[in-house]
């Protein structure tokens, strides 16, 4: 019982970052029409805003050290820490929630400048080939953060308060025998959040209004009057915030490195597929979905009478699913059915 | 060039594309590419790329799955080393048609959607080998280490007919040593009958029908014609090229570990045949003679030998200069691939052979002007 909570509650944080990044990669097909395989790297940019952030939070300065009275002897001393003390301290612990204020604006550009310049070229060419370009796109963006960053994962702690675990067994009663991670919970409320977010202003705005009008019938809505095209691009700077977000927080838990994009990129299209291509509702239900579902499989139970499920589950739900229901779950009937 | 499609130009072509493979030690000289490892790779992964095109080119079907094949053929010609015998020919016979078994059984699944969908059904069917082969397969392909020879192997084969020498034997066609030139011309020899069976398919009925399936398939199938054996067909077909291809990687170094496999892997076969040309006969082959060239060269460049080549400049300069270059070349040689992939996709979707063919379509047009407005003054009299 406890071990299943445990798996939920993993299985629900993977589909968290499954469902951010493949309700991104839905909303651009759903508008554009573009199949965007350099989304992962999208979320690889959001992880190594982080990056960023705590690197120039910690840009130290040489000080003498007073403990050390043998020698002269020096520390690195950040240069917050030496201009604010405590309070310098406490900026630099929470580098992760404040990149996430710089995340924001960043992928929002990285999004704009990104449609602008090479996706609208591709609206009119076949899915091959957008496929082939934002391969192509991904494969410079990921070598560009190596030759900055290196290829070696880099720690992103989150900060101390939320650094230890929760005791969820205690809360609900079940003994202190679920205990899980601060970071992970929040990163599930995070996802949660940004999911109802992005649903409440396509369902409550009149933006989104205008947006959905125009992911059902693109013609109609240029008739009345509305640069529908200038939306969409908009759109797609959005999903690239999303995957930004996605990414900025997923780095306590995974120290970032330049492929965790490609990693996350090949189950979120797998994620899309299963939850219908163009379905929004979809995307997240499926991510979830196949979270738990990959989570589940990974027991030591499960694993003992199938091995190896654990590797190929998503897969298999995926083929599965195409060859039975080739629209998706929720997919609407007609969309890339053939 | 081929200006027309006639059984003897095909002749001719095929009689040069031979030529220049077998001579390929001669006229590589002077670009330094000539020796055998590298032209190993060359001849290869033009079998690969053949092979992916006969899928991609000739049907529209674009796969992300091919390395999977690959890997599936190295590993078999490598346990065909371990168990029958150190001789190529079964190798090389086994990978073929295991490697075509296996994109049966894919094929037949992922066929059965076509566009974006098949194409990630094929990279969920690759994807899915690749992570077995890294963990419950591993008594079959030893994980990360991969598939190696080792001198306990029992070899029932070798063992009736040869003597047991000291180390490890050395992969053989027939007492022949596969390592080295005789390793070159053994792969070369096979990409020529490749290349020759790939023009023989492009031009027969079933090529035709391929090409069909390609530009219209609602059509096909509203003639009452059941497009799916044709390109399950041309799927086999495919993988068993690369099949072949993996098991020639064997045969050149006898290992096989499952990063073959990977999906990038299938990316970079894809970008062979898109920057040589989709479709076209010798597309494949030319981008995958560039694309390893390249690699070879632009990995083997480090800073030291940058800041030799730059030296002439400046100081400030040269450091410029050095970083801004570093960036493409040794280790960042992928950054220049990821690129080279986006122009060619954005400027040149036909590749390099109808870049070719639109630069002979300007000159001649150009040629057919001066002629014509020479001519002009004497028709307006």
């Amino acid at each position: 019982m406890d071990t299943l909570a445990l798996q939920l509650l993993n299985g629900l944080d993977k589909g968290g970052a499954y469902a951010l990044i493949a309700l991104g990669l839905t909303l651009i097909f759903g508008t554009l029409g573009v199949v965007n395989f350099a989304h992962g790297a999208l979320f690889m940019l959001g992880a190594f805003c982080a990056v960023t952030v705590q690197k120039l939070l910690t840009i130290s300065v040489k000080v003498k050290d007073e403990s050390i009275t043998f020698f002269e002897a020096y520390k690195e001393v950040p240069y917050l820490e030496t201009w604010f003390g405590e309070t310098g301290t406490i900026i630099i612990d929470y580098s992760v929630p404040i990149s996430i204020l710089l995340a924001i604006p960043i992928m929002l550009i990285i999004g704009l400048v990104m449609e602008r310049g090479l996706i609208q070229r591709f609206y009119k060419r076949t899915h091959a080939e957008q496929i082939l370009v934002t391969f192509g796109l991904a494969i410079v963006i990921q070598e560009l953060v190596k030759a900055n960053f290196g290829a070696n994962p880099i720690p992103t702690p989150a900060p101390d308060v939320v650094a230890g675990s929760a005791n969820i067994g205690a809360w609900l009663g079940l003994g202190n025998t679920v205990v899980y991670p601060w970071w992970r919970l929040i990163y599930l409320a995070f996802a949660a959040v940004v999911i109802a977010g992005v649903f409440s202003f396509l369902q409550f705005t009149t933006f989104g209004m205008v947006v959905r009008a125009g992911m059902q019938d693109r013609e109609t809505v240029g008739l009345l009057g509305i640069d529908i095209q200038r939306r969409f691009s908009i759109v797609f700077g959005l999903a690239a915030v999303v995957a930004g977000l996605a990414g900025v927080m997923y780095t306590p838990i995974l120290p970032p490195d330049y492929h965790m994009g490609m990693d996350f990129l090949v189950l979120s299209f797998v994620v899309v597929v299963v939850g219908g291509m163009g379905s929004l509702g979809g995307a997240v239900a499926a991510g979830f979905l196949l979270g738990i579902l990959q989570s589940f499989a990974s027991m030591n139970e499960v694993k003992s009478i199938l091995p190896g499920i654990d590797q190929i589950i998503i897969y298999l739900v995926a083929v599965v699913i195409l060859l039975v229901r080739p629209r998706g779950l929720l997919g609407r009937k007609g969309v890339m059915e053939n | 060039m081929m200006s027309k499609i006639t059984p003897q130009n095909d002749n001719v072509m095929m009689g040069l594309f031979a030529l220049a493979i077998l001579t390929m030690p001669i006229w590589l000289m002077p670009i330094g590419a000539s020796y055998p490892d590298l032209m190993q790779k060359f001849a290869i992964f033009g079998i690969f790329a053949i092979g992916f095109n006969i899928l991609f080119g000739l049907t529209g079907y674009l796969s992300f799955g091919h390395a999977a094949f690959l890997g599936v053929g190295s590993y078999t010609a490598v346990w065909s080393f371990k168990l029958l015998s150190m001789n190529v020919v079964p190798a090389v016979i086994f990978a073929v048609l295991v490697a075509g078994a296996f994109s049966f059984l894919i094929g037949f699944i992922s066929l059965r959607r076509s566009g974006i969908y098949f194409s990630i059904l094929t990279l969920a069917f690759a994807q899915m080998s690749y992570n077995l082969a890294y963990s419950v397969l591993t008594p079959i392909t030893n994980g990360e280490t991969g598939l190696q020879l080792a001198k306990s192997d029992p070899r029932i084969v070798d063992a009736m007919f040869v003597e047991v020498g000291a180390g490890i034997p050395s992969t053989n066609f027939f007492g022949i040593a596969m390592s080295g030139y005789s390793g070159f011309y053994f792969c070369a020899v096979l990409l020529i009958i490749g290349f020759y069976l790939s023009l023989r398919i492009t031009r027969s009925p079933f090529g035709m029908m391929l090409k069909a399936i390609k530009s219209n398939q609602n059509r096909m199938s509203y003639t009452g014609l059941n497009t799916r054996p044709y390109a399950l067909t041309a799927f086999v077909i495919s993988g068993m090229y690369a099949g072949l291809a993996g098991s020639l990687l064997a045969v050149t170094d006898p290992l096989a570990g499952a990063e073959r496999m990977q999906w990038t892997a299938s990316g970079e076969v894809v970008l062979m045949t898109i920057l040589g040309g989709v479709g076209t006969l010798l597309g494949p082959m030319l981008g995958a003679v560039i694309i390893k060239y390249f690699e070879n060269i632009f990995s083997a460049f480090n800073e030291s030998t940058l800041n030799n080549i730059f030296a002439f400049l400046p100081d400030g300069l040269q450091d410029v200069v050095v970083s801004v270059v570093g960036l493409f070349v040794g280790e960042g040689w992928h950054l220049t691939l990821g690129l080279l992939f986006m122009v060619i996709v954005i400027y040149l979707p036909g590749g390099l052979v109808e870049g070719a063919q639109r630069i002979r379509a300007y000159v001649l047009k150009k040629r057919e002007k001066k002629s014509a407005t020479s001519h002009q003054p004497q028709i307006a009299e």
